[in-house]
């Protein structure tokens, strides 16, 4: 944490406080995350689990520049955050891709956002298609892709225009398991190839720890905190699927899933009374 | 859908058999007629609607009405086609303008636009413009309520992600709202371009010196029936023709939209 300091941490969030108009339009506001503070170092993992209506897209949000916090602020590299972060890539959760360009067009297409033109955003744009796995798909539309293709490609046109920070909200919960588990490890592979910032979102925990440095928990909402950090001093480059079975990864996850579980169950009596 | 499509008989037959349902629709009409069960005067006989519409080809009267008809759709679908377009994003980026016009926009829609043929006729006299004035009205509603969907719904999640990509607005438009809002414009495509030639062939019909509408109305005018159904034959010739080709730029188009891949060129 020392060196973390004298470098600008990649995210600073201080106090993020998001309250939003309430859907009925009875005049009572839903406050979705109530004053959280975390930094992530340069070259960091981070993942944040919460039980399912507990604020972590939003919190996300408020990195990327996409949604202004009520109170508080968020820092990317010492920058406070107003307007788009220009040094954070997104990776949704839902379909992001544009469905009327082809997956060679999808990946240049932060490219030519920047100005690049077209032939040249196209060339830069095929290694990545590569590195991913998806050497010849290029002219297929994202209708005519798997699930897990389409992330491959969300996933390339989210580096090629390399982000310093890297924000991933739930990127994997639609696929199913072994594609889920591919994904992971070659999310893994690219991260270890130049450690960018992650920020990663989930409500898995094993994928958390199986991933990350460093896991926060967050409460169940409305007015989610912060309630726990643990360190994954797992050893890397790291399995996901074999690093299940360590020692180490077992009493993480139980030291973790023991303040966890309470959130959980707390999170679905809430959307029970809803 | 697959089950169903399998009991269906191969291409070739379907084609055969929808040429036997055309050959036997002549067939009971000419029977119909040459046993003047039905009155020849009334209903013309096909021999000499298709020796009519043969003779008017083979002269070349027909041509130059064809061309004024196809002048007046072309330019009724592209003048209706843009400002739909432009007042379409217009109305979708500026709520308080679509919410205040709402009530005016449904109310124009709901006329029938036939009733306008003669005013037009009146402001910009029996050439070309009165017609394509009409097209115009027609068209114009269909794109600008498609449009206007089109832009209203761009998914926010694609929206977000091209703008953490580093889009500008002008790249947003560019390659997000214009795609999405062309792709409900070609979907309605079919409707738009045979709107077009409502509108020509209704105000040639009313009041004009040339076109398919301008014949039709002047066989009707001297009871030539034969007239009458050649005129419809060619239009009818005419609009299958254009249909065509709407599909065909049509597939073209949206070639990244799932139902369209059904054919299997991928």
């Amino acid at each position: 944490m020392a060196e973390a300091a004298a470098a600008a941490p990649a995210l600073q969030l201080e106090g993020v406080t998001c309250t939003f108009p309430s859907p009925d339009g009875r005049g009572r506001s839903y406050t979705a995350v109530q004053g959280a503070s975390f930094t992530v170092a340069d070259g960091e993992f981070v993942s944040i689990v919460g039980p399912t209506g507990s604020g972590k897209s939003t919190m996300l949000n408020v990195a990327a520049g996409l949604l202004k916090p009520s109170e508080g602020r968020a820092l990317s590299f010492g920058q406070p955050v107003t307007g788009i972060n220009p040094k954070a890539g997104y990776m949704f959760q839902a379909e992001a891709l544009m469905p009327w360009k082809s997956a060679l067009d999808n990946v240049a297409a932060g490219l030519e956002f920047r100005g690049v033109s077209k032939a040249e955003a196209r060339e830069r744009a095929m290694p990545w298609l590569s590195r991913v796995g998806l050497e010849g798909f290029g002219d297929r539309f994202p209708h005519q892709l798997s699930g897990g293709m389409r992330k491959r490609v969300a996933l390339a046109q989210t580096l090629i225009v390399d982000p310093k920070i890297i924000l991933m909200d739930e990127p994997f919960s639609a696929l199913d398991v072994q594609t889920r588990q591919m994904m992971e490890n070659e999310l893994l592979d690219l991260w270890a190839a130049d450690r960018k910032s992650v920020v990663f979102i989930t409500h898995d925990l094993e994928e958390a720890i199986a991933m990350s440095d460093r896991v926060l928990v967050l409460s169940a909402g409305p007015g989610s905190r912060l309630i726990g950090e643990y360190r994954i001093d797992l050893d890397r480059p790291r399995d996901v699927a074999e690093i299940r079975m360590t020692p180490q990864f077992l009493a993480l996850h139980q030291e973790i899933w023991a303040q966890l579980r309470d959130e959980v169950l707390k999170g679905y009596a809430q959307t029970k009374l809803r | 859908m697959r089950s169903h499509a399998k009991r269906l008989p191969s291409r070739p037959v379907i084609l055969l058999l929808q040429l036997g349902v055309l050959i036997a629709f002549f067939l009971i009409w000419h029977v119909l007629t040459d046993t003047k069960i039905l009155s020849p005067f009334f209903f013309g006989t096909p021999g000499a609607v298709l020796a009519r519409t043969w003779a008017d080809f083979a002269s070349g009267v027909i041509w130059y009405h064809l061309g004024i008809t196809l002048l007046e759709t072309a330019l009724a679908f592209v003048i209706g086609t843009v400002a739909g377009i432009a007042f379409g994003f217009w109305f979708a980026r500026a709520p308080l303008v679509s919410v205040v016009f709402d009530p005016y926009i449904k109310a124009v829609n709901a006329l029938p636009r036939v009733v306008l043929a003669p005013i037009f006729a009146l402001w910009l006299g029996l050439g070309i413009w009165s017609k394509v004035a009409l097209g115009v009205t027609l068209v114009f509603f269909i794109v600008f309520f498609n449009v206007y969907q089109g832009v209203k719904e761009v998914s926010p999640v694609v929206l977000a992600n091209a703008r953490m990509l580093g889009a500008s607005s002008r790249d947003l438009f560019r390659h997000v709202y214009l795609p999405s809002a062309l792709s409900w414009v070609f979907s309605s495509l079919h409707t738009a371009v045979g709107f077009a030639m409502v509108g020509a062939v209704v105000g040639e019909y009313l009041g004009s010196a040339a076109g398919l509408g301008y014949r039709i109305h002047q066989a009707e005018g001297v009871f030539d029936t034969v007239g009458v159904f050649s005129g419809m034959l060619v239009l009818t010739i005419f609009v299958v023709l254009i249909d065509a080709a709407v599909t065909v730029i049509e597939k073209r188009l949206l070639h990244w939209r799932p139902q369209d891949t059904s054919g299997g060129q991928h």
